[in-house]
C-alpha cells in the first residue's frame, strides 16, 4: 500500500523526487543528472543575477544626481567592474545554454543523457567556485576590484585592488564555459534519437550548437589572456607595457577575440528560445526553418572576426577600422535573416499572447533596438561621436538584457510547467513583463540621449546639463526592480501553489513535451522514434 | 541514475577528446600570435634571444619527447593486444621521459637564472626592448608547455594504475586512447616551440 502511494509521488514529481539513498542536498549536489544540474545551474545563475541587478541599482543611484549621492569614486569603480563581472561571466555567458540547455537539450533530441554526465557536474563545480571567488574578490585584501570587467592593461597590471583573484575566477569559469561546449557538441553529434536528422532538429538545439563551437573555439584565448594579466602582475613581464616595448592594444586584440564571439555566446541561444516560442503561440510552422539555421551558423561564423569594432579609437591602423567596420556590417545580414523569419511566421498566425510569447516578442522588439544602435557604433564615422559614452551602454543593455535577458524570462516562462509540473499566474506574469518593458526603455532609452549628447560612460561624476536624463534613468531602474520582483513572486508562488497542467500545456510539437512534467529520471522509458519536425503541429497532435 | 554507466560510445569520447585538444592547441595559440606579432617588431632582439637558450637542452627535451609519444603510442597498441605487462612498462618509460624532460627543464631554467636572465632581473631591466619581451614569453611558453607536461604525467600514472588493477583492458582501452591523445597534443605543442624559440636563425 505504502509502496503504491509512493509510486504515484514519483510519477507526479518525476526527477525532482528525491532518490531517498542520501541526504537531500548531496542527492542534488553531486548528481549526474543533466535536468538536476539544469536546475543548479538556474538556481545559481538566477542567484547571482539578482546580485548584479543589486549592484546596477547602486550605480544608477549614485547618478540620480551630479556629484557623490550614496558612495565615493573608488566604491564606484568597484560596483560598474563587479556589476559587469557578475552579469556577464555569472548570469549572461551561461544563462540559457548552461541551465535551460542542460535541461532541454537531452529531452529536445530523445537522449537520457548529456554525453558526458560527470563532467556536466564537473563543470557546474567548477562555475560555483569561479564564482565563489569572484564575488569574494570583493572582500579583504586590496579591495575590490576596479578595472571594469575588460581588465584593461597596463592599469589591470599595477592596481593594487584583487585584480588577481577576480581574473583568475574568471579563467575557471571559462574552463566550465568549454566544457559545457563540448559536452553539448558531442551530444548533438551523437545521441539524437532515431529518426531525428539535423533538419528535425528543435531550432533551440541548432542554436546551443552553434553557440557550443563559439565556446569551444573563443573561450580559450580568454583563458590565455587572462593567464597573461596574472603574468604581468605576479611576474611583471610587461609584455604589454609600451615603456618596456610591449604592445598594450595586443591585449585588447587578444581580448576581444574572445569577448566579442562571446556576445554570440550569449545572444545565439536566446534567439533559439524565441525560435521555439514563436511557432507554438502563433500555431505555425517557423518560416524559414533552414534560413534560421544557416543565420544561426552565419552569425557564429562573422560574429567571430568582428572584434576590431571595439577598438576603433585606440590607433589601430585606418585600414583595420575600415576592414573590420565592413565585417561588423555583415553580422547585421544574418541577424535580420532572424528577425524577418520570426515576423514572417506570426503572419496569418493565430496569435495566443501568454507570458512566453509576449517575452519573445519584446526580444524582437528591443534586439532590434540594440542591433540598429550597433550599426552606428560599427560605422567608424559615427563610433568616434559615441564612443565610451552612455549610448555604448545603452546599446548593449537593449542586445543583452533586453535580448538575452528577455528570452531567459521566455524561457522560464515558457518550460516552467516543464520542469515544475505546475503553471504560474498569467495574469500577473503579464503585468510584471509590462511594468519590466516600461521600466526598461525609461531607462535605456534614456541613457542613449543622454549618450548621443555626450555624457561618458563609467564616469562617477557629470555635466548639469546630462541631470535630467540621469534621473528618469534612474526612476526606470526602480520601476524596472518593481517588475522583476513581481515576476519572481509569480514564479514562487506557482512554485506552491501552482496548478497541475500535463505533459503539454502548450500544445507544441517537440520532444520535450511528450514525456510527463516534470519529466522523469530516465527521460523516455523508450527512446522515441522520431518522423516528423519540430513545428509540425498537424502531426504532433496525433498518436 | 549515472546514465554513463548503462551505454558506452567510445566514438563520442573520442569526439569529446579531440575537441577539448583544440581549445589547448587554441590556449597555446594566443602566445604563438603574440610571439609573431613581437618577433616581427623585434627580428634581432628575438635572434640575439634564442642564441642564448641552450640548443643542447632544447634538443635533448625534443627527442625525449619524440621518444615517448611513440612508447605511448606502443603502450596502446600493447594494451590492445592484451600484453598488459607490456603496456604497463611502456607507460612507465612514459612517465620516466616526462619526469626526465621536466628535470631538463629544470637544470635549463635555473642555468638562465644563474646567468640573471628571469622575469625582473637586472640584465633583462637594461637590456633594450624587445629582449626581455622575448624571455617573458619564453617563461611563459615552456612554463605551460611544463605545467602541461606535469598534468600529463599525472594523467598517464592514473592510467597505469587503472591498467594494473584491470579497469583499462583491450576491450576498453577509450581512457589510454584519450589520454595518449592529449600526450601527443603536449609532445605536438613542444614541436613548435622548438624552432621558434631554439633555432631562431
Amino acid at each position: 500500500m505504502g509502496k503504491i502511494i509512493r509510486m504515484g509521488e514519483y510519477f507526479r514529481r518525476g526527477f525532482l523526487e528525491p532518490s531517498g539513498d542520501q541526504p537531500s542536498l548531496f542527492d542534488w549536489i553531486f548528481s549526474t543528472d543533466h535536468k538536476r544540474i539544469g536546475l543548479l545551474y538556474l538556481y545559481s545563475i538566477s542567484t547571482f543575477f539578482a546580485v548584479g541587478v543589486t549592484l546596477g541599482l547602486l550605480i544608477r543611484l549614485e547618478l540620480i544626481a551630479p556629484g557623490s549621492t550614496i558612495v565615493g569614486p573608488d566604491t564606484y569603480n568597484a560596483l560598474f567592474t563587479l556589476h559587469g563581472v557578475v552579469m556577464i561571466f555569472l548570469f549572461i555567458i551561461p544563462g540559457i545554454p548552461a541551465a535551460f540547455g542542460n535541461i532541454l537539450l537531452p529531452l529536445q533530441i530523445g537522449a537520457r543523457d548529456v554525453a558526458f554526465p560527470r563532467l556536466n557536474l564537473f563543470s557546474w563545480w567548477l562555475y560555483i567556485i569561479g564564482a565563489s571567488m569572484a564575488l569574494s574578490s570583493l572582500l579583504g585584501g586590496g579591495g575590490p576590484p576596479d578595472t571594469g570587467w575588460t581588465f584593461y592593461l597596463p592599469f589591470a597590471g599595477e592596481t593594487a585592488t584583487n585584480v588577481s583573484l577576480a581574473v583568475f575566477a574568471v579563467f575557471i569559469l571559462g574552463f566550465s564555459s568549454i566544457l559545457t561546449g563540448l559536452n553539448f557538441i558531442t551530444t548533438i553529434h551523437r545521441m539524437r534519437a532515431p529518426g531525428m536528422t539535423w533538419t528535425r532538429l528543435p531550432l533551440f538545439i541548432w542554436s546551443l550548437y552553434a553557440t557550443a563551437w563559439v565556446q569551444v573555439l573563443a573561450t580559450p584565448i580568454l583563458g590565455i589572456t587572462l593567464l597573461l594579466i596574472l603574468a604581468e602582475r605576479i611576474l611583471g613581464l610587461g609584455l604589454f607595457d609600451a615603456a618596456r616595448g610591449g604592445d598594450p592594444l595586443m591585449y585588447q586584440h587578444l581580448f576581444w577575440i574572445y569577448s566579442h564571439p562571446a556576445v554570440y555566446i550569449m545572444v545565439l541561444p536566446a534567439m533559439g528560445v524565441v525560435s521555439e516560442i514563436i511557432p507554438v503561440f502563433a500555431r505555425r510552422p517557423i518560416f524559414g526553418y533552414k534560413a534560421i539555421v544557416a543565420s544561426s551558423i552565419g552569425i557564429a561564423a562573422a560574429g567571430s572576426l568582428v572584434w576590431g569594432h571595439h577598438m576603433f579609437v585606440s590607433g589601430m591602423s585606418d585600414t583595420a577600422i575600415l576592414v573590420f567596420s565592413l565585417l561588423t556590417f555583415i553580422v547585421a545580414i544574418p541577424s535580420a535573416v532572424k528577425v524577418f523569419n520570426w515576423v514572417a511566421t506570426l503572419y496569418g498566425g493565430s496569435i495566443r499572447l501568454d507570458a512566453p510569447m509576449l517575452f519573445a516578442l519584446s526580444f524582437v522588439l528591443l534586439f532590434s533596438i540594440g542591433g540598429l544602435s550597433g550599426l552606428v557604433l560599427g560605422a567608424a564615422a559615427t563610433d568616434v561621436h559615441v564612443h565610451d559614452t552612455h549610448f555604448v551602454v545603452a546599446h548593449f543593455h537593449y542586445v543583452m538584457f533586453g535580448g538575452t535577458g528577455f528570452a531567459f524570462f521566455g524561457a522560464l516562462h515558457y518550460w516552467f510547467p516543464k520542469i515544475f509540473g505546475c503553471m504560474y499566474n498569467n495574469r500577473r506574469a503579464t503585468w510584471g513583463w509590462g511594468i519590466m518593458i516600461i521600466g526598461f526603455n525609461l531607462l535605456y532609452f534614456s541613457m542613449m540621449l543622454a549618450g548621443l549628447r555626450g555624457m561618458p560612460r563609467r564616469y562617477y561624476d557629470y555635466l548639469l546639463q546630462f541631470s535630467q536624463l540621469n534621473r528618469l534613468a534612474t526612476y526606470g531602474s526602480w520601476i524596472l526592480a518593481v517588475g522583476l520582483m513581481l515576476m519572481a513572486a509569480n514564479l514562487l508562488i506557482a512554485l506552491r501553489r501552482g496548478q497541475c497542467v500535463g505533459a503539454n500545456p502548450w500544445e507544441a510539437a517537440t520532444l520535450e513535451w511528450t514525456v510527463a512534467s516534470p519529466p522523469p529520471t530516465e527521460n523516455f522509458a523508450q527512446l522515441p522514434q522520431v518522423s516528423h519536425g519540430p513545428y509540425d503541429f498537424k502531426k504532433a497532435g496525433k498518436p | 541514475m549515472n546514465t554513463s554507466a548503462q551505454h558506452h560510445d567510445a566514438e563520442g569520447a573520442r569526439l569529446g577528446m579531440w575537441l577539448f585538444l583544440l581549445s589547448e592547441l587554441l590556449l597555446f595559440g594566443g602566445l604563438f600570435v603574440l610571439f609573431a606579432v613581437y618577433l616581427q617588431r623585434y627580428p634581432d632582439q628575438f635572434i640575439a634571444g634564442g642564441k642564448q637558450l641552450s640548443l643542447a637542452f632544447g634538443a635533448g627535451n625534443t627527442a625525449l619527447l619524440l621518444t615517448s609519444s611513440l612508447t605511448v603510442a606502443l603502450a596502446l597498441e600493447a594494451l590492445r593486444r592484451n600484453r598488459y605487462r607490456l603496456c604497463q612498462w611502456l607507460l612507465g618509460s612514459t612517465i620516466g621521459a616526462a619526469l626526465w624532460f621536466l628535470v631538463n627543464k629544470g637544470l635549463e631554467w635555473h642555468a638562465k637564472f644563474e646567468h640573471d636572465l628571469y622575469p625582473g632581473s637586472v640584465t633583462l631591466r637594461q637590456a633594450p626592448p624587445g629582449h626581455d619581451t622575448f624571455f617573458g614569453l619564453y617563461y611563459l611558453t615552456t612554463g605551460l608547455h611544463g605545467l602541461h607536461v606535469i598534468i600529463g604525467g599525472v594523467i598517464l600514472a592514473w592510467v597505469l594504475c587503472l591498467v594494473r588493477q584491470g579497469r583499462i583492458t583491450g576491450t576498453s582501452p577509450t581512457i589510454l586512447e584519450n589520454s595518449a591523445l592529449y600526450w601527443h597534443l603536449v609532445d605536438v605543442i613542444w614541436i613548435f616551440i622548438f624552432p621558434l624559440y631554439y633555432l631562431l636563425l
